[in-house]
């Protein structure tokens, strides 16, 4: 039986872009009156349709400006669609925009249970996972340290190794295999590549299409917020060159 | 309405955490750490005891300890709403990222001012210790109206929170009129010496019947009529179900407004 995991039924994003940005109370109701509250209408996503099953990996090529990162946001649960559905079944791991949950005041073993519970994990699942966390990031030194005296390499590496922690079955990845050193990036891959072994399913922004041809089985194109191609990362790689 | 309980407990452990580190970082480098919460509404009991002493006579016997009392209910409220009210907006690079149910925000500070009342109440109790006050047994039930505030506060905190994310001059506003708020509540003043006209406004502040209340139970040793618990306990359940409503339509605009 095919087993759904993502479901992406007809979805639509629109922003509205308000000319000026009406931030008071006496401004939004003078304006109202007068009939002056303009937006101009900006679809990011338009009539967005596929379905990712388990244990495939799906990449998502574009160009800036295309709608990437406002599809995976939409699946990771932060934006809600304007229009049509998003299913997800099972657990979900965002690597979106890494280390979003830090606090710099706080140190580094606080953030990383902060960061766990923000994923949706109990402090007794963090204590099993801490120790992988800690090797992982080879920041073992540093764990009683406040996060604002690292660096940015460092800060990186301890968002990915919480955001990698237990078995998600879906993994949402957008380009932050371009942190770290060259070592640390190799490691990275390894580990999402392991992950996928485990039944996970992938979804992988980036604008490096050789990555995308490593990492995934399919892929989809999108140009200005539509579907401009779907099929087998290859065929998808290879248009996307000669484009 | 089930899924919405699974959620919550699945996102349990982030309320404390996110909890914890609002009461870290509120004292983090300061030399004496979380003994501010008690010794600033010691230092502010003073402060107004001595002017408002000074300023006009009043017959109430042991006036700082009324004072306190009446702090314990009016700081919490006023503390935790304000700290709500930036509870979204303060969390914009979170919520921009990853998926959180956004009430957990309000509540966080909700619960991490909740602390500090607690130290409040330790204060009181430091107070009435030093002045040789008589404790009462209904002193146990002076945790009702606490109870009654922590509830009034997370409605109206939800609602100042799904508000301030679009209109910002809140943030200003709200400084003034919990600044009015505090003479229309009775914490240097006794009710009875109030005209007429003004007195009926001051029972109109919900905050009121709590300070009140609290004071009966805690300093006076005088049970409350049936009463002011019926509508203390409807004033807060108005305020939640209105404050959950607004924050369950708002709450999908924040990210657009962030």
């Amino acid at each position: 039986m095919r087993d759904i995991m993502i479901d992406v039924n007809d979805v639509s994003i629109r922003f509205n872009l308000e000319k000026e940005k009406v931030n008071s109370i006496k401004e939004y109701f003078i304006r109202r009156l007068k009939g002056q509250i303009q937006y101009d209408e900006f679809w990011a996503l338009k009539h967005i349709t596929f379905q990712v099953e388990r244990g495939d990996s799906v990449g998502l090529v574009g160009l800036n400006g295309s709608g990437k990162s406002t599809l995976l946001k939409t699946i990771a649960g932060v934006l809600k669609p304007t229009q049509g559905t998003v299913r997800i079944s099972g657990s979900v791991a965002p690597l979106i925009e890494l280390g979003a949950g830090f606090d710099f005041d706080l140190t580094g073993r606080e953030n990383v249970f902060l960061n766990g519970a923000i994923l949706g994990y109990s402090k007794k699942q963090m204590l099993e996972y801490y120790d992988d966390i800690v090797e992982f990031s080879e920041l073992a030194e540093f764990m009683d340290v406040p996060v604002k005296n690292y660096s940015s390499g460092m800060l990186s590496r301890l968002a990915f190794a919480i955001a990698t922690i237990g078995k998600p079955d879906i993994l949402i990845v957008d380009e932050v295999l371009s942190v770290g050193d060259f070592r640390f990036q190799l490691k990275c891959e390894d580990r999402i590549k392991h992950m996928m072994g485990k039944d996970t399913t992938v979804l992988f922004v980036s604008h490096s299409i050789e990555q995308v041809k490593s990492i995934c089985k399919h892929a989809i194109w999108l140009e200005k917020g539509h579907i401009k191609m779907m099929g087998t990362a290859e065929e998808i790689g290879r248009q996307y060159e000669m484009s | 309405m089930t899924a919405y309980v699974e959620n919550f407990k699945k996102y349990k452990p982030l309320l404390s955490e996110l909890a914890v580190r609002d009461i870290k970082t509120r004292y983090r480098r300061s030399m004496l750490g979380v003994l501010w919460s008690l010794l600033s509404p010691l230092c502010q009991m003073i402060v107004l005891s001595i002017v408002f002493s000074n300023l006009f006579r009043n017959n109430i016997e042991n006036f700082p300890l009324y004072i306190l009392s009446g702090q314990v209910i009016f700081n919490f409220y006023s503390e935790s709403t304000s700290s709500s009210l930036t509870a979204i907006i303060g969390s914009a690079s979170l919520i921009k990222k990853a998926y959180i149910p956004k009430y957990l925000f309000v509540l966080s500070r909700i619960l991490s001012s909740a602390v500090n009342v607690m130290a409040t109440f330790a204060a009181l109790i430091v107070v009435m210790l030093a002045t040789r006050a008589e404790f009462h047994y209904t002193m146990f039930l002076a945790v009702i109206p606490i109870l009654f505030v922590i509830l009034f506060s997370s409605g109206v905190g939800l609602i100042l929170a799904a508000y301030a994310v679009k209109f910002r001059d809140i943030i200003h506003l709200y400084g003034v009129f919990i600044t009015a708020l505090m003479y229309l509540t009775p914490i240097i003043y006794p009710m009875s010496m109030l005209p007429g006209v003004v007195h009926k406004i001051v029972m109109m502040n919900p905050l009121t019947n709590m300070v009140l209340m609290f004071r009966n139970l805690a300093l006076d040793g005088i049970m409350p009529g049936p009463m002011s618990f019926v509508i203390a306990l409807v004033e807060c359940a108005a305020v939640i179900l209105i404050g959950l409503y607004v924050f369950y339509k708002k709450q999908d605009t924040f990210i657009l407004n962030l």
